[in-house]
């Protein structure tokens, strides 16, 4: 059905169709975790990571449903994928590096309740994706995830040392700041089709 | 379907409990939860509203299941457990939304069933349903429901009258009417709940500086 290509598909989400500008897809994690440049980097990298085994994962289950006409249990074995793979995630960077770690906190297990990782499932199953197609589709939506989340990180480390208003403070202030980036974004629409 | 449930009895206590979600701790305004379906379907006031609805339903339902299944699931596994009773009742919505409204379906697209992630949802059955009895956390579960409806109809209203120049599809303006396309897209979405943040924080300290200042108020 889509015939795009992979190539079209990776520069298109990452830019055009960035899961957190356009899309709108991890907006909590995007607001959380992007108050500093060092732990926005390391939780856009654990996203994507998460995101491509969510993708590959989804791929094979929708083939599994598919043959058997199970389409209803969709959701719920999404789900429970992605809850898995982000204990798998979670157990490597405690291992590793536990001092980034205690950085990212709560925002870790919370990988699982993150809307853009069920939605390259969701997104990529409605569309019809092949499995290159899922692949690049999830590679540029957590590129694109790590993007915006480092641009957003170094704005506000920026933003932290400047005399804004006191009424402005905290969310206000990031959701504006977002408003404008995603309406620098949206000078890529069309790139890639 | 579930203000019948709610109205158990109309004391000061449960009404405490609807109170708090709606206004109180409003999951949009105040908590600042479920930012991804808030933003993406608030595009106009027919889609915001009837998202709003399906997450109360949703969150209702499982949360009056959390809720009576509280003794019997095991501390460990309770995530996973809450997770599987909110993507079964998300399902539900999911189809009988398809089956209702076609076009209303294509509108909200993937948000209906991204609402199994929406934090809101998850937060109420850790944080609340699973240590109450159904009835008072079925009431709170529907005012934070209804508080999250008002979040994103206050959104979806703004952006529509905005960038369509019409309420609920009817035009409002009349034909000479240039609409503001940004508030539409996704921009828009962002500037104006700025907006209302900005407006309820200059409120609250407007509030705080009059309860200060005695009698003597001027605006902040």
């Amino acid at each position: 059905m889509a015939p795009e290509s992979a190539l079209q598909i990776l520069a298109a989400t990452i830019l055009a169709n960035n899961f957190v500008l356009a899309m709108f897809l991890g907006l909590c994690p995007f607001l959380g975790v992007s108050g500093r440049l060092e732990t926005a980097f390391p939780m856009g990298l654990a996203t994507t990571f998460v995101m491509l085994i969510a993708s590959l994962c989804a791929y094979g289950l929708n083939l599994v449903l598919g043959a058997l006409h199970l389409e209803f249990l969709r959701l719920i074995s999404y789900i429970a994928v992605i809850a898995s793979a982000v204990q798998l995630v979670e157990m490597v960077i405690k291992k590793y590096s536990p001092a980034l770690f205690r950085a990212l906190g709560i925002y870790l297990p919370l990988i699982t309740t993150n809307c853009a990782v069920l939605g390259v499932a969701l997104f990529q199953t409605a569309r019809e994706y092949d499995f290159v197609q899922s692949i690049a589709f999830s590679f540029g939506g957590g590129a694109g995830f790590t993007l915006a989340l480092v641009l957003m990180g170094g704005l506000r480390e920026r933003l932290a040392l400047a005399n804004v208003p006191a009424v402005v403070q905290g969310v206000p202030l990031a959701l504006i700041l977002a408003g404008l980036l995603s309406l620098a974004f949206m000078g890529f629409a069309g790139l890639g089709g | 379907m579930s203000a019948s449930k709610a109205s158990a009895a109309p004391t000061a206590a449960n009404w405490d409990e609807f109170i708090e979600g709606l206004w109180r701790q409003n999951p949009t305004f105040v908590m600042v939860l479920g930012m991804c379906p808030t933003l993406a379907v608030s595009v106009s006031a027919v889609n915001a509203l009837s998202m709003g609805l399906a997450t109360t339903f949703v969150l209702v339902c499982s949360c009056g299941l959390v809720s009576m299944l509280r003794r019997m699931v095991p501390k460990q596994v309770r995530i996973a457990t809450y997770i599987v009773i909110i993507a079964t009742f998300v399902t539900v919505v999911d189809y009988l939304i398809q089956a209702i409204s076609l076009a209303l379906y294509e509108a909200l697209g993937a948000f209906i069933q991204l609402i199994v992630v929406n934090c809101i949802i998850l937060g109420r059955a850790e944080a609340h349903a699973s240590r109450r009895p159904p009835a008072p956390a079925m009431l709170n579960a529907f005012g934070m429901g209804l508080g999250f409806t008002l979040g994103l109809f206050a959104l979806g209203s703004v952006r529509e009258i905005l960038g369509a120049g019409s309420l609920f599809g009817v035009s409002l303006f009349g034909p000479d009417f240039q609409p503001w396309v940004v508030m539409v897209l996704p921009p828009g979405g962002f500037f104006v709940l700025g907006g209302w943040l900005l407006l309820f924080a200059w409120l609250r300290r407007r509030g705080a500086h009059a309860v200060a200042g005695g009698e003597h108020v001027h605006g902040a």
